[in-house]
């Protein structure tokens, strides 16, 4: 077994455990937190995915902004909206 | 129209006019994928982003509703994709080495595991309608409306796993014909392979904001 491919099946390994962690974690009787919980594993489960399975790793830095910058545009997105919701009378 | 002019280079790659480099082509390559891609995540992200506002202004009914859904269904399914996505991964370091057979046998196994992920899902909503989970059109309860968006979403999410199953089976023939040439041509791989885990990270959002809200 190559070493890229250790690191592929490491990748998956991580992912599942991710995924382990968020349907446990969604059942478990902790409260509010477990929305946050659920996010973060999320973000780490695609971070990993564009990072190794999607090649964000050997690519140059322009790619990489060209890659993630819809998910900043995202986050404005969601920061307009949760200004507008959050602020009505 | 003969298209644009292509000439091979020494170790196999196709380099198509206006590039002079085969790296500078395939540069430009991963950029388009990532832009479309890019696109692609507004599409969903509009939805995710709808999902939010659904659940801020009506607390609880999200929590509620999403007990309606099959909850094991959608964690299987996020344990095949995650696992179709390493398939395609093992393909793309087998396009690159050369290695056609192991191309096709790894993309196989992911079209597998693909149409496995389709089958649940149909499964699932065959039991959300026989349970009364259905769209619901005009006047909406705030639970309704997120069963809305959890079918929006889905079917949306359906469509393009279904488009990513056809993009692999016509790599695989086509490696499996000697029409794409490996590893010359491995971009083929590497292209479907960016947008089949795209798919995947959708999903990867989907689940945990519409099968796993809990009070």
């Amino acid at each position: 077994m190559g070493k890229e491919t250790g690191q592929l099946l490491a990748t998956w390994a991580a992912l599942m455990a991710l995924l382990a962690i968020t349907v446990v974690a969604a059942l478990a009787p902790i409260g509010p937190v477990k929305g946050l919980v659920n996010i973060a594993a999320a973000v780490v489960k695609a971070a990993l995915i564009y990072w190794v399975f999607m090649h964000l790793k050997q690519v140059g830095g322009f790619l990489r902004i060209a890659a993630v910058g819809a998910a900043v545009w995202l986050l404005i997105l969601g920061a307009m909206l949760y200004a507008d919701i959050s602020t009505r009378v | 129209m003969s298209g644009r002019a292509s000439q091979e280079t020494s170790q196999g790659v196709t380099l198509k006019e206006p590039y002079a480099r085969p790296g500078q082509q395939r540069e430009a390559d991963f950029l388009g994928m990532y832009l479309f891609l890019a696109s692609e995540i507004m599409l969903f992200g509009v939805i995710v982003a709808l999902l939010f506002a659904d659940r801020f202004r009506h607390p609880g009914a999200a929590e509620q509703a999403a007990q309606r859904l099959k909850i094991w269904i959608g964690t299987a399914n996020t344990a095949v994709l995650l696992t179709s996505s390493l398939f395609v991964a093992l393909a793309v370091v087998a396009a690159r080495a050369g290695k056609a057979k192991a191309v096709t046998g790894w993309l196989a196994a992911a079209v597998l595991l693909g149409l496995t992920f389709l089958g649940l899902k149909g499964f699932e909503y065959a039991e959300d309608f026989a349970e009364g989970v259905w769209p619901v059109l005009g006047r909406a309860t705030p639970g309704n409306l997120f069963i809305n968006l959890y079918f929006v979403a889905t079917v949306l999410h359906a469509v393009h796993l279904t488009v990513g199953v056809g993009l692999l089976s016509w790599a695989g023939v086509r490696v499996k014909m000697q029409r794409t040439r490996l590893p010359g041509q491995a971009i083929v791989i590497e292209m479907t392979g960016l947008y089949w885990h795209f798919v995947d990270v959708v999903w990867v959002f989907l689940f945990p904001l519409l099968y796993l809200p809990r009070p």
